[in-house]
């Protein structure tokens, strides 16, 4: 591997050269100065780079090399479904009838792309156990958000203005408490107990007259399933409060039971995570709501319904939150998501969370002889180990982390749930062989041996990635947030 | 059933529960009760071959009419534009688009450089001093803008121009409606921003006033002016802006903007039926601390080689849970890239040859229409887009232009009751001028 500084691309840039080709103008060049008021003629250029197409291609095609995906390697991050990302839904979205559709044209001339998503909802509310999904958000968060817009405009609705407060396990996701937040409800943690599922005893404590919801991941982030989920419904039911089911970890479940048989009010999917949809290096996902029957009113505009043989948008919705998201969602994603869905079927999808589910179980049993396992019991299609006992010979969990680097693996989520200490959160996901597995299996237990026999080299590491580890209180402290040109008498850093 | 994607064999299966010490996967799933375990099979569509699976989706695809098959006039916030061949290429490595957001700096440094470089060319573009990762999409982004104005002014109450996209003002006012922020609407004066009436509406407990450059109607409008009202009312100055347009205009940075969102889509990112997108968000060095979403930002490594990292997280939701000011995690980085390979193909002289031809084609157009007889509304200076009064009602004559392998503009009426009849018409390099001439004829077929 390369250990030299790699060049921005603002540094291969030279004057004169172009990276682009387009016809000739074709009408009278107009005169900027002639049309634009004084102050809006732009004086100096914007400094974007300048280079010709094979210096962009070359710098691109570098960077890509100093990065990872679930195509370069292992990619068991846990909480974040890292399957394989089919080709073939990559060529459905580059259908020149799919991609290069507009938005705002009329609805006679998009039946196509229109009927696509009507179908996809279709088979999203069978496979929640939903009546009505809307595909408007464009990431989980954004679908808890939507949802929990939607339940708080439900409540007031029944004049009930004074529900307010969303209970939150505290093994959740951050965006959790921050959606409900951006909703303008109050989160109320509930504890999980010595199982690592959530204290009955604490939600009875908690719930009351101003439960708006409880937002529940299940199986939750520790990979467990909430077996007394009936019981958590009727109490949260039983006080007027409505249940919203995370679909972060869909994967695990699809085909043994559905969030509408549990009794869940609310739930949204990543159809990033379970249904393929690539993540992207950060995006773009897609996150779907559905909902019970009760909550249809609330949902955002506009809704795509099926009138005559022809589908339409439905703006006339006076119980509606509003609008969320200029436009449908993210389409793109949603086209890859229905392209894998009609490739799996519906025994093909009970088979990705059976097999989900028993790799889990199998790296979690291979590895628990040389690893903590607070919560000795069946996963789902994760689990979480601790790393208390490597912390005590001096190799902390980031530092086994960073090892596995060494070996080719993006390591687990670590840190994560915030209830373990040392968390280690391991989701192999179905699309994995078992020589992968193995061949991850082994890499942890030869690091467990390092840790008690050579720590250093776990302390230290990584030792073969492009740069060693970031100094990122640097990075805080001083932040450096764009390219300064060396030129320019600005300071390289920004206070 | 055997399945492409599914590598699991009837020997590693027992190898496996063998190991596990459970005689069937059914075992795994015995914690679910049994009340409500899912006791028959989903009723889904049958699976399909790669073949079948491709012929059916080709054959849904084929029954839209697309801007390649057809010549589109239809802008409204998403634009028919060139997009550099190599754009699709550079997003179809696989290491950039199968990674998770770079939480591991070591094992991610090309994803990260790649933001840190979209982050510096959107500061290029805007004038701004600070640019992030990506949000959803402009309007969203335009959202989190007005929500960061009121908890950093800690006021309540956000102006926004009726000349910002219209749905855009939608999802301004749901966000704002969690948040219980007040949305006023600011009029207007021949298709631009009422500056006066801003005056008379603004006030203490305004937080942020938000226009678009160039605005809806494709006018570009002098901003300088609404920022002197704003920031005499000590009231951020929110602009959302098309990063194309700013190739040629003064930057919203320069004229005192204390945000700048908008949406990269004309850089490379195709109209995909409405999204993906790409937000993009960019404020002063003030509000660094107050900005959503994630930053990327430059470092080094323990032997002084130069990196990046995914910094000041104390913001984001993960760290900040309730008291996080945004809950946005994912973001579209993927399409980041795109925009950032399209912003580096086009470079310094092409952004601006760009724009300039979508200024002088737009402008051949209007001398079109006034030509044939057409009342071209609103009187400044255009960037790509222009208001025409139809002489037939405006679904009519899209679906008329339909059938003549043109689409139409954006039907103003839909949104804006005054403008029944009137049609907003974008122009991009991407029309030549026979295009430009077929629609003014076609339009003209009517009176024949």
């Amino acid at each position: 591997m390369h250990k030299e500084n790699q060049p921005l691309i603002f540094e291969i840039s030279k004057e004169g050269r172009i990276g682009y080709s387009l016809p000739e103008l074709d009408v009278p060049e107009t005169d900027l100065s002639g049309l634009l008021p004084e102050g809006l003629l732009r004086e100096e250029p914007a400094e974007l780079p300048e280079a010709s197409e094979l210096d962009i291609m070359r710098h691109y095609t570098a960077l890509s090399k100093r990065n990872h995906g679930v195509d370069s390697g292992f990619y068991p991050l846990g909480s974040c479904t890292m399957k394989y990302n089919p080709k073939v839904n990559e060529a459905a979205a580059r259908l020149s009838g799919f991609a290069n559709v507009h938005p705002l044209q009329e609805e006679s001339s998009v039946q196509g792309a229109m009927g696509l998503m009507y179908d996809l909802q279709e088979h999203l509310v069978e496979i929640t156990g939903m009546d009505e999904v809307t595909l408007q958000s464009a990431a989980g968060a954004h679908g808890e958000w939507t949802a929990l817009m939607m339940i708080r405009a439900f409540h007031e609705a029944n004049g009930d203005h004074n529900r307010t407060k969303v209970i939150i396990p505290d093994s959740a996701h951050g965006t959790n408490p921050a959606s409900a937040t951006v909703a303008g409800l109050e989160t109320i943690t509930v504890k999980s107990d010595e199982n690592g599922l959530v204290d009955i005893e604490d939600l009875k404590r908690v719930v009351g007259e101003d439960t708006a919801a409880l937002m529940l991941t299940n199986p939750n982030t520790l990979g467990l399933f909430e077996e007394n989920i009936l019981e958590m419904a009727e109490i949260v039911h039983g006080v007027g409060g409505k249940l919203y089911y995370d679909g972060a970890n869909l994967n695990a479940i699809m085909g043994k039971v559905r969030p509408g048989d549990m009794g869940f009010d609310a739930v949204h999917l990543n159809l990033h995570k379970t249904f393929t949809g690539p993540h992207g290096g950060g995006g773009p996902g897609s996150g779907p709501v559905g909902v019970k029957k009760e909550l249809i009113p609330f949902l955002p505009k506009p809704v795509l319904v099926k009138k005559d043989d022809a589908f339409t948008f439905d703006y006339d919705r006076p119980q509606s939150i509003g609008r969320i998201k200029p436009f449908y969602g993210n389409f793109g994603i949603n086209v890859r998501a229905y392209a894998y869905i009609r490739s799996m079927g519906a025994e093909g999808l009970k088979l990705v969370s059976e097999y989900a589910v028993l790799n889990a179980n199998y790296m979690m049993r291979r590895l628990a002889p040389h690893f903590d396992l607070p919560y000795d019991r069946h996963c789902k299609h994760e689990f979480v180990l601790s790393g208390r006992r490597q912390k005590q010979l001096g190799v902390r969990t980031l530092d086994i982390a960073k090892r596995l680097l060494d070996f080719g693996f993006h390591p687990p989520t670590i840190y994560f749930p915030l209830n373990v200490e040392e968390g280690m959160m391991i989701e192999p996901t179905e699309t994995e062989s078992k020589e992968t597995l193995d061949a991850f299996i082994d890499a942890m237990i030869q690091i467990a041996r390092e840790t008690e026999e050579n720590p250093e080299i776990v302390q230290e590491a990584p030792h073969t990635t492009v740069v060693s580890r970031l100094d990122e209180t640097q990075a805080a402290r001083k932040p450096v947030l764009k390219y300064n040109r060396p030129e320019t008498a600005e300071p390289v850093a920004v206070n | 059933m055997k399945h492409r994607y599914l590598p699991m064999t009837e020997s590693d299966k027992k190898q496996m529960l063998d190991a596990i010490g459970v005689g069937s996967i059914d075992e795994l799933f015995s914690d679910i009760p049994e009340k409500v375990r899912f006791d028959r099979q989903y009723d889904l569509k049958p699976a399909l071959s790669e073949t079948d699976l491709l012929k059916e989706l080709s054959a849904l695809a084929g029954q839209n009419a697309d801007s390649n098959s057809h010549a589109s006039f239809l802008g409204a916030g998403v634009y028919d534009h060139y997009k550099p061949v190599i754009v699709d290429h550079v997003i179809s490595r696989s290491e950039f688009y199968t990674a998770y957001t770079p939480y591991q700096p070591e094992f991610s440094q090309g994803e990260l450089q790649a933001i840190f470089e979209f982050q510096s060319m959107i500061c290029e573009l805007t004038g701004m001093d600070i640019a992030n990762s990506s949000m959803y999409d402009g309007g969203t982004s335009l959202a989190e803008a007005g929500m960061l104005a009121a908890g950093h002014t800690r006021r309540k109450k956000l102006l926004i121009s009726e000349a910002v996209h219209p749905e855009y003002r939608d999802v301004v006012k749901t966000y704002a409606l969690g948040q219980s922020i007040d949305v006023e609407e600011i009029p207007l004066k021949d298709g631009q921003t009422d500056y006066d009436a801003l005056r008379s509406m603004i006030d203490g407990d305004t937080a942020g006033v938000m226009v678009q450059y160039p605005n809806f109607f494709g006018q570009i409008e002098n901003i300088q002016e609404a920022a002197d009202i704003a920031h005499e009312n000590k009231s951020l100055f929110i602009v959302s802006s098309n990063p194309l347009a700013l190739a040629v205009l003064t930057p919203p940075g320069k004229l005192g903007a204390d945000i700048t969102v908008g949406d990269a889509q004309p850089f490379g990112i195709p109209e995909a039926f409405g999204g993906p997108h790409c937000g993009y968000f960019a404020v002063t060095k003030k509000l660094m601390r107050k900005v959503p979403g994630r930053l990327v930002g430059e470092t080094n490594d323990e032997e002084g080689r130069r990196g990046y990292v995914l910094t000041l997280q104390a913001r984001e939701q993960h760290i900040r849970r309730d008291k996080a000011t945004s809950n946005i995690c994912s973001n579209q980085a993927l399409n980041a890239l795109a925009a950032s390979v399209a912003m580096s193909a086009l470079g310094k002289q092409g952004v601006r040859e760009m724009a300039l031809q979508n200024i002088s084609k737009t402008q051949y157009a209007i001398r079109a229409f006034k030509e044939a007889g057409y009342e071209v509304v609103f009187g400044g200076p255009s960037f790509n887009e222009f208001v025409v009064k139809c002489n037939e009602p405006v679904a009519d004559l899209n679906r008329r232009l339909l059938d003549a392998g043109i689409i139409g503009g954006y039907h103003l009426g839909l949104t804006y009751p005054e403008l029944e009849g009137h049609m907003l018409i974008a122009v991009t390099e991407q029309r030549t001028k026979e295009e430009i001439d077929a629609l003014v004829q076609e339009m003209e077929a009517i009176h024949a």
